[in-house]
């Protein structure tokens, strides 16, 4: 009873200050032959403002948390909420950009592409069209604007849709390892972009990267994750300039990190045989 | 062994160049001979094999000398101008695009029906498989005496047989169309806020575009040879025939120009379908996004 009541009270007192709760969840794939468990128990607070990294090697189910979190998945145990209400399926409020790069409509140009979701949730036209252009000069298509998409590289395609989930103003952006398809300076170009634009409009961000120092640098907090299937391993606090990139401090957190990632790693690989 | 192949060897001498800007290197091109651009044209060649093939039947036919089994090209010309002149042509033509039109437009509305079940809901999938299965291998002609029998003579019955020719071959394309929408696609639209009905128009349909184009294309295709096929059959009712009921009317009169003259009409008009309406629906949507090389 006692007890009862005072996990309600933290409850309650979590809702007042996280726009978004992940509490307990796993996910579960099923596939025809196996039940593969993506993410186990995994709880996490995304406050406004935040920059959330979610971190962690490949395949430990950073993309299945976002794609539970934009609400393309169910949970098989746990909750998502978002503002206190449960997540029901994807919505608008939650733009995402996925890993892949076949998000774009084919048949639309550039500038379409990006203003089609203003349109779809019923922003004026006029308005979609000044969102849209703002959108892509930001990531510098400017030029581009009239292409189709499979005039477009890569890299080029995902700034298309980064442009095109900003546009939208979401509350929360989820954004699935945008930067991997692209060169070590373009990708240093966008960090930094992503920064200022956090500055200037202090949106709420998921950001989902298999990077040590990406992490660090996007993130204001830092969620890491277990390899497969994944758990959440620590919460960390990260806050650099973008100058501080290389610096002792920055150094530090990158080898706590490593060391969490990699000894797990070496932990789970002499475990198996065991089992 | 020799020094020259050890890590000792005099080191490859290293090189940095001035990067110039690529001013003037799209200019490297000579102008085309005036034969070599006609050579280049698919349209000319393929408009001298025409030449020579008239040239070829014109010989031909003369040296048969038996107008009743096989015209001359100029005679059947003549027959087709004349038949065009006298307007008999152009109401026949009219009588059988029309059929042809109601027919296609009803068959790919049950079609997009059909499909847009299909997508949504189970039974659907599996009406739409079981039956397709069933009816695609069945050619639509066969049905026309059971139209017959059922609508009677006349258009009714030739609108059964187009729409069963168009419905199961489009309404295939289209759901193989939509099932290979990428899921990434999908859930960009779904991000959007799209649901339901917007969601099939706004992403399925123009995603699964080159599927569904196919679709359409196989759908005229199978119509046209059909309702051609049916109208030489039972031909007329209350002075409504068609092309393929012209063709049938002169073969009666042995006029066989004139039969000839309307063949040439089934293949003109199933050409500016295919090459002209169909070809600039390509380039204006599937080709321009890249669904499809040029
Ligand atoms: N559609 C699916 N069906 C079955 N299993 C899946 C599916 N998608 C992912 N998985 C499994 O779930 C686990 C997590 O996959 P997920 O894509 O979330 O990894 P990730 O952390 O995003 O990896 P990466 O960094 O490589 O993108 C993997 O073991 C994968 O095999
Ligand atoms: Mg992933």
């Amino acid at each position: 009873m006692n007890h009862a009541q005072s996990a309600n009270k933290a409850a309650a007192a979590r809702l007042e200050t996280a726009l978004m709760s992940v509490d307990g969840v796993t996910l579960q794939y099923k596939t025809p032959n196996h039940l593969v468990t993506a993410t186990y128990r995994v709880s996490l607070d995304i406050h406004k403002t935040d920059r959330l990294v979610l971190l962690g090697p490949s395949g430990c189910g950073k993309s299945t948390l976002l794609k539970a979190i934009a609400g393309f998945l169910t949970p098989v145990e746990g909750t998502i909420t978002v503002k206190g209400k449960p997540v029901t399926g994807p919505g608008p409020d939650r733009m995402m950009v996925f890993q892949e790069f076949d998000q774009l409509l084919p048949w639309k140009t550039v500038n379409a592409n990006v203003m089609f979701p203003m349109l779809v949730n019923g922003v004026p036209h006029e308005e979609a069209r000044a969102r849209a252009s703002d959108a892509i000069t930001m990531v510098n298509l400017a030029k581009f604007a009239d292409a189709y998409p499979h005039m477009l590289s890569g890299g080029m395609k995902q700034r298309v849709a980064i442009a095109r989930a900003m546009a939208m103003k979401p509350d929360v952006l989820l954004m699935d390892e945008p930067y991997a398809a692209l060169d070590a300076l373009t990708r240093r170009k966008m960090q930094d972009e992503l920064l200022q634009l956090w500055q200037d409009v202090r949106f709420t961000l998921v950001f989902v990267t298999h990077s040590i120092e990406e992490a660090i640098v996007v993130g204001s907090r830092i969620v890491v994750l277990s390899p497969h299937p994944g758990q959440v391993r620590a919460e960390l606090n990260s806050g650099f300039a973008q100058n501080d990139r290389g610096g002792p401090a920055f150094q530090q957190l990158t080898t706590r990190i490593s060391h969490m990632l990699f000894d797990d790693e070496a932990t789970s690989q002499a475990t198996e045989p065991a089992r | 062994m020799s020094e020259t192949n050890t890590m000792f060897a005099s080191p490859r001498p290293e090189f940095e160049h001035k990067v110039t800007a690529p001013v003037g290197l799209g200019d490297v091109a000579k102008p085309l001979s005036f034969a070599e651009k006609l050579g280049a044209n698919p349209a000319f060649r393929r408009g001298v094999i025409l030449v020579v093939l008239a040239l070829t039947w014109e010989l031909y036919a003369r040296w048969l000398a038996s107008p009743l089994t096989f015209p001359t090209f100029l005679e059947t010309l003549q027959a087709l101008l004349d038949g065009i002149a006298s307007g008999i042509i152009p109401q026949r033509l009219a009588v059988t695009l029309e059929t042809l039109v109601v027919g296609y437009a009803i068959g790919l509305t049950i079609a997009a029906l059909f499909t847009t079940a299909a997508v949504t809901t189970r039974i659907g999938t599996d009406l739409l498989s079981t039956f397709t299965a069933m009816f695609n291998p069945l050619p639509a002609i066969a049905l026309l005496p059971l139209a017959l029998l059922w609508f009677g003579l006349g258009r009714p019955s030739l609108i059964f047989v187009i729409v069963h020719s168009v419905l199961w071959a489009v309404a295939l394309n289209m759901h193989s169309g939509f099932l290979s929408v990428s899921e990434t696609l999908r859930m960009a639209g779904r991000t959007f806020g799209l649901r339901g009905m917007s969601f099939v128009f706004k992403i399925l349909v123009p995603a699964a575009f080159p599927a569904i184009l196919a679709g359409l294309k196989i759908g005229w295709a199978f119509a046209w040879r059909t309702l051609i096929a049916a109208e030489l059959v039972f031909g007329v009712s209350s002075g409504q025939g068609g092309l393929g009921w012209f063709i049938f009317e002169n073969r009666n009169t042995l006029d066989t120009a004139s039969v000839f003259a309307g063949l040439l009409t089934v293949m003109a008009v199933g050409l500016v379908v295919e090459g002209v309406i169909f070809r600039s629906l390509e380039a204006h949507t599937i080709r321009r996004w890249g669904m499809q090389s040029a």
